[in-house]
This record gives C-alpha cells, structure tokens and sequence, in this order.
C-alpha cells in the first residue's frame, strides 16, 4: 500500500520514525502550503533534501553556507559549464579552494535546515515512493533519524513559541526611539545584520525574510532576539491598506467624529 | 440613533467581564459556560462568544462594549468583534505573569486587525501579587507612548478612568490626523 496521506493526520516525527524503524529506502515528498520538499533516505538514513525552488547544486548549497561569495560562485559557475555537483566537489577539493569536510559540512546544514523545516509543516500532503533516490551525481550524507527526530521535536516547540511571541510576518519593524539603545553599539551575527538592513515601516517581516532568503522559523529567531533586546518593535507597515472592518468611525466629516466623542468623555464623566 | 463600539480584550481571566458590568446600564449579555479544560479552571465559568454592554449617551448616540472570550481557542472571535470599533482595552492580570505573554500576542493581534487607539489596562492592581505598572509595562515591552493603566474592573471609578483615557487618546490622534 502506498505510504500516502496528510501531515494533519500523520505528522512528520511519526512519519520519521516510521522511516527509521522500517529502514526504509525511496524520497519522501511533501507538498506544504506554500513549498514542496523531497527527502531521501537509505536504509533508514537521511541522505539529501531539496526544498521547492531552492538552489540545492552545490555551488547553490556552499554559497548559502557562506564557504564562496556569490561573485565566486558565478566564476565557478561560468567555469564549471555542465560538470556535476560530485565532480565539481572533486575540482574544488583538488584546487584547494575547499576541503571535503566544508563540503559535507555545508551539505549536512543544507538537508537538516530542509527537514527541521518540514517539522514546523502541520498541513500538506505526502507521499513515499519506494526505491525512488536522488540523481546519480547528487552528492549525498548518511545521517541518523534518531537525533534528527529529537532536535526536530524541539524546533517544533521553539517554532510553537516564536509564532505565538511573533505571530504575524506582515507587521513591519521599526527602531526603538530609545536615546540609550545604539544599535552600533550592540554585538549582532552576520544574520542578525542582514535583517537589520532591511527594517523600515515600508518593508514587512515577510518581505525581510524573502530578501535574506530566510524561512518563517529563522526570520521569526532573529526578530525575536532584536524584540528580546528592545531594538526594534513592531508596527503596521506604512501604506498598509485596511480590511475592511478595521475603519473605526462611521464616514462623518472631522466636527462631527470630535463631538461625538467629546459627548462619550462627557457621559463617562458624569457617570 | 448612533451607535459606536469598544473592545474589551485580554487573556482568559484577565477581568473583561467584571470591566464591562462596572459601567454597563444593562445587564452584561454575557454568555459564559463552565471551563472545560483542567488547565484554566481558575475560575468557574469564562466567555465562549462575548460579553456585551450599553452606556446611553443622548437620544442620538450609545456606545457598546463588547468584551471577547479570553481562551485561546475562540479567537476567530476576535476580528468579528474588532470590526468597526472606536478603539479597544487589553486587560492584563497583573497578578499572573504566565498571562502576560499572551497578552503581548493578544494586543499584537488587535493591533493588526486595526490601527485603532488602544490602552492597557493593568487590572487587579488590588491584588497582593500584583505587579506594579512600571514593571508590568516593561514586562509587556510596551513603548512609553503607550497608555497603561492601573485598574481594578470591579470599582467603577477605576473602570471610568481607563474608557476615559481611551477617549482622549482617539481625540489626541484625531487631532494628529486632523
């Protein structure tokens, strides 16, 4: 029988577990609201993910991964014309630009990020395709489940936390008028500037996490930790057009609104 | 006749339904049931719709306050009831800091639906454990520009002081925008 169905009714550390204990072998896709992703497993082990749109080739991964500059990666692209991800590694090692261990380690962080992602998926469909694995070239990892389903369990709550502290990504972000805060003065990752960057009232959080490449778990860290230090806050972005309901005031002229409340302060007092 | 509203808002058990029948003239509509879940039988019953109360003003105007359910898993309730209000009260339990994350979220929330003026409201400030409003403020990261009042809901002068903070504040910012 197919291995098909819901992450509503089976989610993804059921679904892990299952794949560990059976020692299964194929990819696993998962259709979420917003992306796809396919994971592979051998035997029970994660082997490689890809994430929708994502660039997963190599130059795409170790780019991400901080280990070349774009400007380099386009060099190596331009160089590397149609040679595959496993022989570019070996070109690459052997040039001495990298070595095998920045290349596995930059892979391992690319296909965890992939599958600690899925865990914060609580709705889309998947399906298992037995025996189904990446393309020969791919460059692949054998990773234990049984550590991955526990950190994923606890990204879950981390995830569960930050999206009740920060629970909506259209909100903008503005600088704290504090005259004691400087933010140059303050100790920030190379992330955490990159988010810096981009706030302003125009741009939502959605929109910092879509320039910064970020998912909605890393954006959601990052503004929690600048929330946390009270640099920032956070405001309705500028421009924001109003659903409907939100117009307060029935559509009478200036007097007429200031009256009328004038007449409430009015009638509290007097109460 | 005119009619215009205010939201009363905040976690469950925050003092929404003891806040709207200190100055209600009719009877709080409310429509309470018994808690259902372990966790959050601190009390008796809570709000599963919303409360509702009436101040007349004249003939021409009256204003309604409605109260939203505190537990979490009613807040689809919460834009419904935020639709076309004048401006809206967090409660906060000052007595309980587990409360005050929520209330952050709650506030955000509002905040989202409409750019409405709002004010906190730091209730039960007649507690023994209840944390002064200095600290509650920095306890909910709230800017200074931000009202937050002290309150006890079941005294009506004090209920008075927080709607009628809430007033001057839509007459500050319909000067601003003015």
């Amino acid at each position: 029988m197919a291995l098909k169905g819901n992450l509503r009714d089976v989610t993804i550390t059921q679904l892990l577990n299952l794949i560990n204990l059976a020692r299964k072998t194929g990819t696993l896709t998962v259709e979420g609201p917003k992306e796809v992703a396919w994971v592979s497993f051998n035997g029970g082990k994660l082997i490689y993910a890809q994430l929708g749109n994502e660039d997963g080739t190599l130059i795409g991964i170790l780019t991400k991964a901080g280990k070349m500059t774009p400007k380099q990666a386009q060099v190596i692209r331009t160089h590397a014309g149609d040679k595959r991800d496993k022989e570019l590694g070996l070109l690459l090692i052997n040039a001495g630009y990298l070595t095998q261990q920045d290349i596995l380690i930059g892979i391992r962080k690319y296909v965890l990020d992939i599958v600690y992602q899925l865990f914060t998926w609580i709705d889309g469909f998947f399906r298992f395709d037995a025996d189904v694995l990446p393309p020969e070239d791919s460059i692949t990892i054998r990773l234990n489940l049984e550590n991955i389903i526990m950190e994923g369990s606890r990204h879950v709550q981390e995830w569960e936390y930050l999206q009740e502290e920060i629970p909506n990504l259209n909100m903008a972000l503005n600088f704290v008028e504090r005259p004691d805060a400087n933010i140059r003065d303050v100790q920030l990752t190379v992330e955490e500037w990159r988010v810096v960057s981009y706030i302003n009232p125009k741009n939502t959080i959605h929109q910092i996490a879509k320039a910064n490449k970020m998912n909605d778990l890393e954006i959601r860290r990052i503004v929690y930790g600048l929330l946390q230090a009270g640099l920032i806050d956070i405001v309705r972005p500028e421009g924001m057009s109003l659903p409907m309901q939100a117009r307060r005031l029935p559509p009478v002229d200036k007097k007429k609104q200031t009256s009328l409340v004038n007449r409430l302060i009015e009638r509290i007092r007097s109460m | 006749m005119q009619t215009v509203k205010m939201v009363v808002t905040g976690p469950f058990n925050s003092g929404k339904t003891a806040f709207i029948c200190s100055v209600s003239e009719i009877d709080v509509v409310s429509t309470e049931r018994k808690i259902s879940t372990e966790a959050e039988r601190v009390k008796e019953t809570t709000t599963v719709a919303m409360d509702f109360g009436r101040i007349t003003v004249d003939d021409d105007l009256v204003l309604y306050l409605f109260g939203t359910p505190g537990q979490k898993r009613f807040d689809f309730m919460w834009e419904i009831l935020s639709e076309g209000m004048l401006g809206f009260i967090v409660m906060v339990d000052s007595a309980r800091p587990e409360t005050f994350r929520e209330a952050r979220g709650i506030l955000q929330t509002f905040r989202a639906y409409a750019p409405t003026p709002y004010v906190v409201a730091a209730n039960k400030q007649d507690h023994e454990d209840a944390w002064e409003v200095d600290d509650l403020r920095i306890a909910l990261k709230l800017a200074s520009n931000v009202k937050m009042l002290p309150c006890v809901a079941t005294d009506k002068e004090s209920v008075k002081k927080v709607l009628l903070e809430l007033l001057y504040s839509i007459l500050e910012e319909m000067k601003e925008t003015g």
